[in-house]
């Protein structure tokens, strides 16, 4: 397929890896800030390559991740009303609210359906018009346009049977909080080449000089990947901190303008509880006033009562790079990817449950082959 | 079950004359008719009474080989097959992997009341269809019905017996490094044609069910003496819930080479859509074959002369145990861990 | 965060408005996708798809003067690999 053949070319990885391999003259910590980045340099292999030479620390950039619990709960109140159909994306069925997922609601009786777009769901609305149907919309910048878009959808076609439970995120402000955390040892950002197809990088030049570190707009593929990491490493090694665009074919400067003010007409900034990070100021994104009827949360308040994570879960610090998972005491412990405790083990590209999978096959690898697990084990703790 | 696992068909009421009701289940006459006067013509059995509570098969001078499965899949239509062409296929392959020649099955059916007699028609004729397609012959059944939210409209059982032709494959823990690994032909088409129609994904053209027997596929096999290890058809959890299987009985590492795995460009393009993987998706006309070290080519070509593996070709081998149970060499050149599905495979945003 | 996926552009459905919509081509397989967000799209342009909406136009020429940039990358004398490690190991250990 066109535009993601030629970026898994081997030829072309062999090579970036070499070069970042030739070019850091020390280890550097860079953090992928998107959850898709994480998915491809696991799925790539890429933060085995590159072991020791550049630690990759997966970001916050997953919205299964990063959900309140509050907002799961919500929803899934939501779909156990008869009147109710909840929508949303395949990513969320999973997640674990304070009791139970979205799966475990469908399975006794909840109204709970996968949708691939909230457009679709403006489609259900339309002809199922007994039921009211609610869209989950999660997920950062990169898909507000959709919700957005649904709901001047559902205005234009005179619904009143559709409604977003809007959980949307913004991931600069995260990364702020990351950068100006004292503890995070994080060198260098590769910023989510998706969010900022949508919305530029404009924003990142004053956050590149503020915190004095390189931020580099990278894509999904290995070969785009590894050119961002590069693009980080060249930058670290001379010194520099600027905002750099390894994802040109997609990403401009000012973004998608079209996109951008189909966002801005539909919501606005908020602040926004994060799944392990707490409050985020500016962090969300809700509904303007003017489109309050399209607000589940509006239309139907939450009934449930507030709940706590479970406070031996040190999430949020695994999500900040405050520490690694096996730093936790519940890692392995009380929170496994069957029982989770928090949501870096649920989602597989979740942090916590990325290395539960890498420490187990270190222990076999002990067990069969013998001869160089210390130092897979010192690799697997540090 | 509510109408949201149902894809949205409107309850609008139909006309109720020619449904299938609790009488059809309970009285024995209302049963006989259903039976004899519709059932049985549509499976095409050549005597409506032969199809009774038990069959006499007659008796073969070789080992017989028996599988029994259920067949729940909703929806009950797909592009490429249905839940009646499942049912066959299913119980067929489970024989042909086996090594066996796949002779008699039964048919039982579970009906939630209120299904059309007109999808029960067309399943049924599908039954008939894919039982001479697959040369086994329908010779026992039973059908009942159950109220409505029992069952999901129609579930099917199917038993199968087959005769053993020459010896059958050691399996699995015969496996040894250097046997090779062929697949019989493009993957995942299966689990991708259901989850397109199941969660109307508005593809264009929907993804075709691989729904098929595999017993000629096996005989070309054995017509060419090939010496297979293990076969297995590759259903739910798709080709890497069979090689996670067979590392498991074997205690060795399997590996395969992703570029060489047959992929259609539709299976492709929807799994990279969907952010999903065509090797941990479903098949039902295609299977994972061993064979020992050398003999991958040749069985490769054994297979491809006969349609329903006209694409198999040599896609992995076996190699002494190391760190991972199973490798998959990705288009990189690179190895890393494949890890088996867990749960079922969801359409991904992020 | 974000699952999107490049698509070929194989015919206009609406042009206009917010239910503006192409037929777009994945690999083999087709979808229509909305394109409020890329109204300048022609026919075999190729858009990023992200759950069913197009959020931007591939550039193609910025992609083939990258992907020629990448192909050149050479690796000279002092580029060497430091650690002595093997290019490609035959298999994982």
């Amino acid at each position: 397929m066109k535009y993601l053949d030629e970026y898994r070319d081997a030829a072309v990885c062999e090579r970036l890896l070499g070069k970042i391999r030739a070019r850091a003259s020390r280890r550097w910590t860079l953090m992928e800030v998107c959850g898709g980045q994480t998915h491809g340099l696991l799925r790539w292999g890429i933060d085995d390559e590159l072991a020791g030479i550049v630690e990759l620390i997966h970001g916050p950039g997953c919205p299964v991740c990063v959900t309140p619990l509050e907002s799961i709960d919500h929803a899934i109140e939501l779909a156990r009303r008869d009147d109710v159909v909840l929508t949303s994306f395949g990513d969320m069925l999973r997640v674990p609210g304070s009791a139970g997922s979205l799966q475990d609601a469908r399975g006794v009786g909840a109204g709970v359906r996968i949708v691939y777009s909230p457009v679709d769901a403006v489609q259900l609305a339309a002809r199922c018009p007994d039921k009211h149907i609610v869209f989950f919309a999660v997920g950062f910048e990169t898909t507000t346009p959709a919700t957005a878009l649904a709901v001047r959808q559902a205005d234009e076609l005179g619904l009143t049977n559709f409604s977003l439970l809007v959980s949307h995120v913004r991931v600069q402000p995260a990364m702020e909080l990351l950068a100006a955390d004292e503890h995070c040892g994080v060198q260098g950002f590769l910023a989510a080449g998706h969010v900022c197809t949508v919305i530029g990088y404009e924003e990142f030049h004053a956050f590149a000089r503020r915190f004095q570190l390189p931020v580099v707009v990278t894509g999904f593929e290995p070969v785009d990947l590894l050119a961002g990491i590069l693009a980080c490493v060249e930058q670290l090694e001379s010194g520099r901190y600027t905002v750099d665009n390894q994802y040109s074919r997609s990403v401009r400067s000012v973004g998608n303008r079209d996109a951008i003010r189909l966002v801005d007409d539909v919501f606005e900034v908020c602040d926004r509880p994060w799944r392990g990070f707490g409050n985020v100021e500016r962090g969300g994104l809700a509904l303007r006033p003017q489109w309050r009827a399209f607000d589940a949360a509006v239309r139907f308040p939450r009934a449930s009562l507030p709940v706590v994570e479970p406070p031996e879960c040190r999430s949020g610090d695994v999500l900040a790079g405050r520490i690694k998972p096996p730093q936790c005491a519940a890692f392995g412990r009380s929170c496994t990817p069957d029982s989770p405790l928090g949501a870096p083990m649920v989602s597989s590209e979740g942090a916590c449950a990325a290395y539960y999978r890498y420490a187990n096959r270190r222990t076999s690898l002990d067990v069969t082959a013998g001869d160089d697990g210390v130092s897979n084990d010192v690799r697997a703790a540090t | 079950m509510s109408d949201v696992q149902r894809g949205w068909t409107c309850p609008v009421v139909h006309d109720q004359t020619d449904r299938i009701t609790l009488a059809h289940g309970e009285g024995r006459r209302a049963m006989r008719t259903l039976i004899g006067k519709r059932i049985a013509p549509l499976l095409g059995a050549a005597d409506s009474c032969a199809l009774g509570d038990a069959a006499v098969l007659p008796v073969i001078d070789r080992p017989v080989v028996m599988t029994t499965d259920s067949f729940v899949v909703s929806p009950l239509f797909f592009p490429g097959g249905d839940i009646g062409t499942l049912a066959v296929n299913g119980t067929v392959n489970d024989l042909a992997v086996a090594g066996s020649l796949p002779r008699w099955i039964s048919l039982a059916l579970i009906i939630e009341e209120g299904l059309p007699w007109e999808t029960l028609a067309r399943v049924l004729e599908s039954v008939g269809r894919a039982a001479r397609a697959a040369g086994v012959e329908v010779v026992t059944g039973d059908t009942k019905v159950v109220p409505r939210g029992a069952a999901d409209q129609l579930f099917i059982n199917t038993t199968g017996v087959g005769e053993l032709i020459g010896d059958a494959p050691h399996g699995p823990a015969s496996l040894r490094p250097g046997d090779e690994l062929v697949g019989s032909g493009r993957i995942g088409q299966h689990g991708v044609a259901v989850m397109a129609v199941r969660e109307e994904l508005g593809l264009e053209p929907p993804p075709v069910s691989d729904c098929a027997p595999l017993v000629e596929a096996v005989a070309a096999l054995r017509r060419a003496a090939m010496p297979v290890r293990a076969m297995r058809d590759a259903t739910r959890g798709g080709v890497a819930t069979v090689l996670h299987e067979w590392a498991g009985e074997s205690g060795l590492t399997l590996w395969v080479d992703e570029p060489r795995v047959p992929i259609s460009p539709v299976v492709r393009g929807t799994c990279e859509l969907l952010g999903i993987e065509a090797i941990h998706m479903a098949n039902e006309g295609t299977m994972l074959v061993a064979v020992e070290a050398g003999y991958g080519d040749a069985a490769a070509e054994a297979l491809r002369r006969v349609p329903v593996s006209s694409r198999a070709s040599v896609i992995g081998g076996v190699v002494a145990r190391n760190s991972e149970p199973v490798l998959v060499r990705r288009a990189t050149g690179r190895e890393f861990p494949l890890d088996e599905p867990t749960g079922a495979v969801l359409p991904r945003i992020c | 965060m974000c699952l999107a996926i490049p698509g070929r552009v194989v015919e206009w459905i609406e042009r206009d408005g917010l239910f503006a919509r192409a037929r777009v081509e994945f690999g083999g397989v087709g979808r229509d996708v909305n394109m409020q967000c890329t109204p300048d799209a022609d026919v075999d342009d190729f858009v990023l798809v992200h759950a069913g909406i197009a959020i931007s136009r591939v550039d193609a020429d910025e992609a083939a003067r990258i992907l020629e940039a990448l192909a050149e990358l050479q690796l000279d004398e002092m580029d060497e690999p430091q650690d002595g490690r093997e290019a490609a190991p035959p298999t994982r250990r």
